[in-house]
């Protein structure tokens, strides 16, 4: 498949963190318009890679280039990634609103309070106790509102670290519509996950690490089904 | 469609960031009062213990002890401050979406670190007129003096604190910790203001030629911790 010039690459990317090899020799592309699982066991590296991916950690070897710039640590390109994770990244002492005008000040959007609104109905938060502070909502609502903050500047690559972690049914569905419609936006998407179900019900790319290395890496034109996924899984990190 | 190339909206200016930085710790610091009403209290009771065992029969305790006292409740107070400073980034890992915004690690920094100074100012306003009143400290004259002194010392203090207070964002005892490592390299800067401090308010013979000598010594000590912050906080917050 011919790559896009706007892809994300990774070449040869390894991390060592005190001796302990988180990952090694990973080259992989990542797709505008696509989302890309990655999956693993514990320790695989997935985080890890997310962590070079959003720049806040340096591989130590290899590189990754985004667009044919060098996406390295604490680069100016930062400026164009979105990062939703586990922990929703917010103040919880501060409305869902003041977060939103915070994060999206600090990344000059003009009119932030406007933008701020608008995301707060876009995740369907424009309801929510407008003087609760954060930390009263939800774990729903905290996803939400992260992914609002993750979308506040329009990021071009938005980065997900088991966003559905702790979320209950409806909260998982709810994220999977909006990954499909973050990748419909043409962003690149990565999503590091353990859900099969749910990386089969949204990713184009599939891409298997295991201890730090990549053991499968696929885009089939029919998307992948559940039961051939999670096979392939298990085949794949048998140990 | 979004791609790397697609400009990104154009990035407020760094003072603009540490002004939004620090404006959002005030403004959450306004609502719960939980850090500028610990730090106050401290200081208070730091400067009430002293002076039950200082002041002995009405009798005005030397220059010296009001200074010592004044600066080592400033010390221990700001501490209480200085270990919360990065709570709030810690929590819910804010930390991470901060560093991803094209804000400049030092513009941080300087956000940070003037939020904890405004708040020590807090407490030392309240600090010197209790010490004033408890000790009869002979301030009238050069209370504007003795703020000059008190400002520096905090900036100074705030700066080596801020770095430390970062570095030890994930670090387990962090407020043991930060006492340990911060306090020895905070000892000119309370040599400094507590000498400074007893030249100015000595009610017999006020040295002001000193006292300036210790106030210049503060701006050379600030000008160093501030400039050694700006530098060493990036690497300390994107270490992996």
């Amino acid at each position: 498949m011919t790559e896009s010039p706007a892809a994300l690459r990774l070449a040869n990317v390894g991390k060592i963190y005190g001796g302990h090899r988180a990952l090694s020799g990973v080259s992989a592309a990542f797709e505008p318009g696509r989302v890309a699982a990655v999956l693993g066991p514990n320790g695989a590296g997935k985080t890890t890679l997310l962590g070079i991916l959003s720049t806040l950690v340096a591989p130590t070897t290899g590189e990754v280039r985004w667009g044919g710039d060098r996406l390295g640590h604490g680069s100016p390109l930062r400026a164009r990634i979105g990062y939703v994770g586990h922990d929703p990244g917010l103040y919880g002492d501060l409305t869902a609103l003041e977060n939103l005008i915070l994060f999206a000040a600090l990344h000059g959007v003009p009119d932030a309070r406007n933008r701020a609104q608008a995301l707060l109905a876009r995740v369907g938060l424009a309801d929510a106790a407008p003087d609760a502070p954060a930390r009263t909502f939800s774990r729903g609502m905290l996803q939400r509102l992260a992914l609002a903050r993750a979308l506040a500047h329009d990021p071009a690559l938005l980065l997900f670290d088991e966003p559905a972690a702790a979320l209950d049914p409806a909260g998982a569905d709810w994220l999977t519509t909006e990954l499909g419609a973050e990748r419909a936006a043409g962003r690149v998407v990565v999503l590091v996950t353990h859900d099969l179900e749910a990386a089969a019900a949204v990713a184009n790319q599939v891409v298997i690490l295991r201890r730090g290395r990549v053991v499968f890496d696929e885009t089939p034109a029919g998307g992948f089904g559940a039961a051939t996924l999670r096979a392939t899984y298990e085949a794949k990190t048998r140990a | 469609m979004p791609d790397s190339r697609h400009p990104a909206p154009r990035a407020p200016g760094f003072l603009s960031q540490a002004l939004r930085i620090a404006a959002k710790d005030l403004a959450i610091e306004w609502r719960s009062r939980e850090v500028i009403a610990t730090m106050t209290f401290l200081a208070v009771v730091v400067v009430l213990i002293f002076s039950f065992a200082f002041v002995v029969e009405g009798a005005r305790p030397p220059a010296p002890v009001v200074a010592g006292i004044l600066w080592i409740a400033l010390v221990m107070s700001g501490t209480v401050g200085l270990g919360r400073a990065f709570d709030r980034e810690r929590e819910g890992e804010a930390i991470r979406s901060l560093l991803l915004t094209p804000a400049p690690r030092a513009a941080i920094y300087l956000g940070k670190l003037a939020a904890t100074c405004a708040l020590m100012a807090i407490t030392e306003t309240v600090l010197t007129g209790l010490s004033a009143v408890l000790f009869s400290a002979n301030l009238g004259d050069v209370i504007g003096r003795v703020a000059l002194l008190l400002v520096l010392g905090t900036v100074g203090f705030a700066a080596a604190g801020c770095i430390f207070s970062a570095a030890l964002l994930r670090a387990r005892g962090r407020d043991a910790l930060l006492a340990t490592l911060l306090y020895p390299i905070i000892v000119p800067i309370v040599i400094a203001g507590a000498r400074g401090t007893t030249q100015l308010i000595d009610p017999v013979s006020p040295d002001f030629d000193g006292a300036r000598f210790w106030t210049e010594f503060l701006v050379a000590v600030d000008i160093l911790f501030v400039t050694a912050g700006l530098w060493a906080f990036e690497p300390i917050v994107s270490g992996d």
